[in-house]
């Protein structure tokens, strides 16, 4: 049976094959970037740095460069998080790290040292579901599923949010009681995109596990 | 994105120093707007300074009854602050119409006061651009100028700065504090902490080589009542096209700052000389000596208006 890394190997040969050379070739500015590397060559750094995920203590040796998302998927093979933009404009890759909904893009790996990362992998398993992930079954929160990792990341990390008194945009009262409105939810998962445009499964999917909450 | 050395400070004067070491270092705190640079290799330290772990994250009353913010504060925390929410609700206002919940739980006080333009050629390392290449010329000007700026620019640049918690702290009359490698500490009102482009438009603001902010201060509370409104492409998670931050007191004086418009939170002093009389009046001193282009000038009259409808709702 294949195991993580032969997929690795055979998923990189197939794009160095297929795509990878052909795009350096007919894109002078990649072309240019490659040269201006070659010229001025820094050695990657390598730092260690231990954090835990999922409940379970990693200890990884990580090129600086590597932000927490290519950790986790690229090191420790928890492909549930996605990479999108890898920009923090879609929020596919959100996790939850000590308690708060982070990009996993926008962070790097070694600024992680001691943080609790808990992903998709984390929340619930296919035979014993985290509540928001079976209300978005239930819900059909989701069309191709690619968003939905962050989507459920942070929809669980914005109804704690409501709960702990964080206001957002469209809170009226600064001072007042903050409810899990389809307003609150809807602004305060703006920062995750859905291409499908799921929005209104994943509203209710949410008003659901709120409401059960409450 | 190019390869880099990394240490996480201990203290902020051990932060200051290590910054002034090495050759092309900087800070990293939040990350959202320096890894999103470095990516694109428009951003290439050579060093990175983490300077989470200098417990620069509490938020304390001075003994002038203001607050002083830590630099390593986060903006959700900032927002949700109860002394921020009662007394400076334009802040808590200003830093919730900003990024995403995602990237207000990463982004700090200072990382936001220092991030970049979102000029799209300052973003496209194909196009000349003279605050990324000194000297390249400036693609904007010419350019879809659609979301630049239209005062305090420049021939070199018409950049804006994009920070809604800037506009905020502008009209809250917010001072910086840093400290500098050899120890010394001064403070910076935010007035004169951004730099407008001149011909220099690579120098953004006034902070020295490996100087470091420590902290904002607000002063004591002004009261009136409190809004910041933005104007922008999509109702959530978009950079504004403008926005008003704005404090208006019972009599009807008050302040009024504006953002997306220049490259600093945009105030002028005089111009709030005019408050009573009017959006109108007030706008005309904002944007005296504007220079808008073909696709900005909306701005004006979208500022002007949405100061309008700010007022009433303050005055309501
Ligand atoms: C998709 C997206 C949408 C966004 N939308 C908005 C928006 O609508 N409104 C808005 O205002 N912002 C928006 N932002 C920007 C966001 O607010 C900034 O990225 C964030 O505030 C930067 O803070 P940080 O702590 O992450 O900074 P970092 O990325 O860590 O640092 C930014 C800069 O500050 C320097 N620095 C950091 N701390 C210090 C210090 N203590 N002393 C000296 N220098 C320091 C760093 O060296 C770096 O140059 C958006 C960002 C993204 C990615
Ligand atoms: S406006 Fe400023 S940031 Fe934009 S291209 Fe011109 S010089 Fe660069």
């Amino acid at each position: 049976m294949a195991g993580p890394r032969d997929w690795e190997i055979s998923r990189r040969d197939l794009m160095v094959g297929a795509g990878a050379g052909a795009v350096l070739a007919a894109t002078p500015k990649l072309a240019e970037a490659g040269a201006s590397l070659a010229s001025e060559t820094r050695m990657p750094t390598l730092a260690s740095v231990s954090f835990t995920v999922n409940g379970e203590g990693r200890r990884l040796e990580v090129d600086t460069r590597t932000t927490l998302l290519d950790a986790l998927r690229e090191r420790l093979q928890l492909t549930g998080t996605k990479k999108g933009c890898d920009h923090g404009q879609c929020g596919a890759c959100t996790v939850i790290v000590d308690g708060h909904r982070i990009n996993s893009c926008l962070t790097l790996a070694v600024m992680h040292e001691g943080s609790e990362v808990t992903t998709i992998e984390g929340l619930g398993q296919p035979e014993n579901l985290h509540p928001m992930q079976a209300a978005f079954v239930k819900h059909d929160g989701f069309q191709c599923g690619y968003c939905t990792p962050g989507q459920i990341c942070s929809a669980v990390a914005v109804l704690d949010e409501i709960k702990a008194g964080i206001p957002s945009h469209v809170t009226v009262e600064l001072d007042g009681e903050l409810l899990p409105t389809s307003d609150e939810i809807r602004e305060r998962m703006s920062g995750n995109i859905c291409r499908c445009g799921a929005y209104s499964n994943i509203v209710d999917a949410m008003a659901e596990v709120a409401g059960r909450r409450a | 994105m190019k390869a880099f050395s990394y240490e996480r400070a201990r203290t902020p004067a051990e932060a200051a120093a290590a910054a002034a070491e090495h050759e092309d270092a900087k800070f990293i705190a939040g990350g959202t707007n320096l890894l999103d640079l470095m990516k694109l290799e428009i951003e290439t330290p050579a060093h990175l300074i983490d300077v989470n772990g200098l417990a620069l994250d509490t938020i304390e009353t001075t003994p002038e009854g203001g607050l002083k913010i830590g630099a390593l504060v986060r903006n959700t925390d900032l927002a949700a602050h109860k002394r921020v929410r009662k007394d400076y609700a334009l802040l808590t206002r200003a830093l919730m119409a900003g990024a995403s919940g995602q990237l207000r739980n990463k982004a700090t006080t200072a990382g936001n006061l220092l991030q970049r333009t979102r000029c799209p050629y300052f973003y496209d390392t194909a196009q000349p651009c003279n605050k990324r290449s000194p000297g390249s010329g400036c693609a904007a000007i010419g350019g879809f100028s659609r979301q630049l700026g239209l005062v305090g620019v420049s021939d070199a640049c018409i950049a804006t700065h994009p920070s809604d918690m800037g506009v905020a702290m502008r009209a809250l009359d917010a001072v910086v504090e840093t400290v500098k490698p050899d120890g010394e500490t001064r403070t910076i009102p935010v007035a004169e902490f951004h730099r407008l482009p001149g011909d220099t438009p690579h120098v953004e603001n006034a902070l020295e080589k490996g100087e470091l902010i420590t902290a904002m201060t607000l002063p004591a509370p002004v009261g009136g009542k409190h809004v910041y409104r933005k104007v922008r492409d999509r109702a959530s998670y978009a950079f504004a096209l403008i926005s008003v931050g704005a404090v208006v007191q019972p009599d009807g004086t008050g302040r009024v700052a504006i953002g997306g418009v220049a490259p600093k939170p945009w105030r002028v002093e005089a111009a709030e000389a005019d408050m009573k009389r009017g959006a109108k009046a007030v706008a005309d001193g904002l944007f005296a000596n504007a220079r808008p282009t073909h696709h900005n000038e909306f701005k004006r009259t979208l500022a002007e208006r949405t100061l309008g409808s700010v007022l009433t709702e303050a005055r309501g």
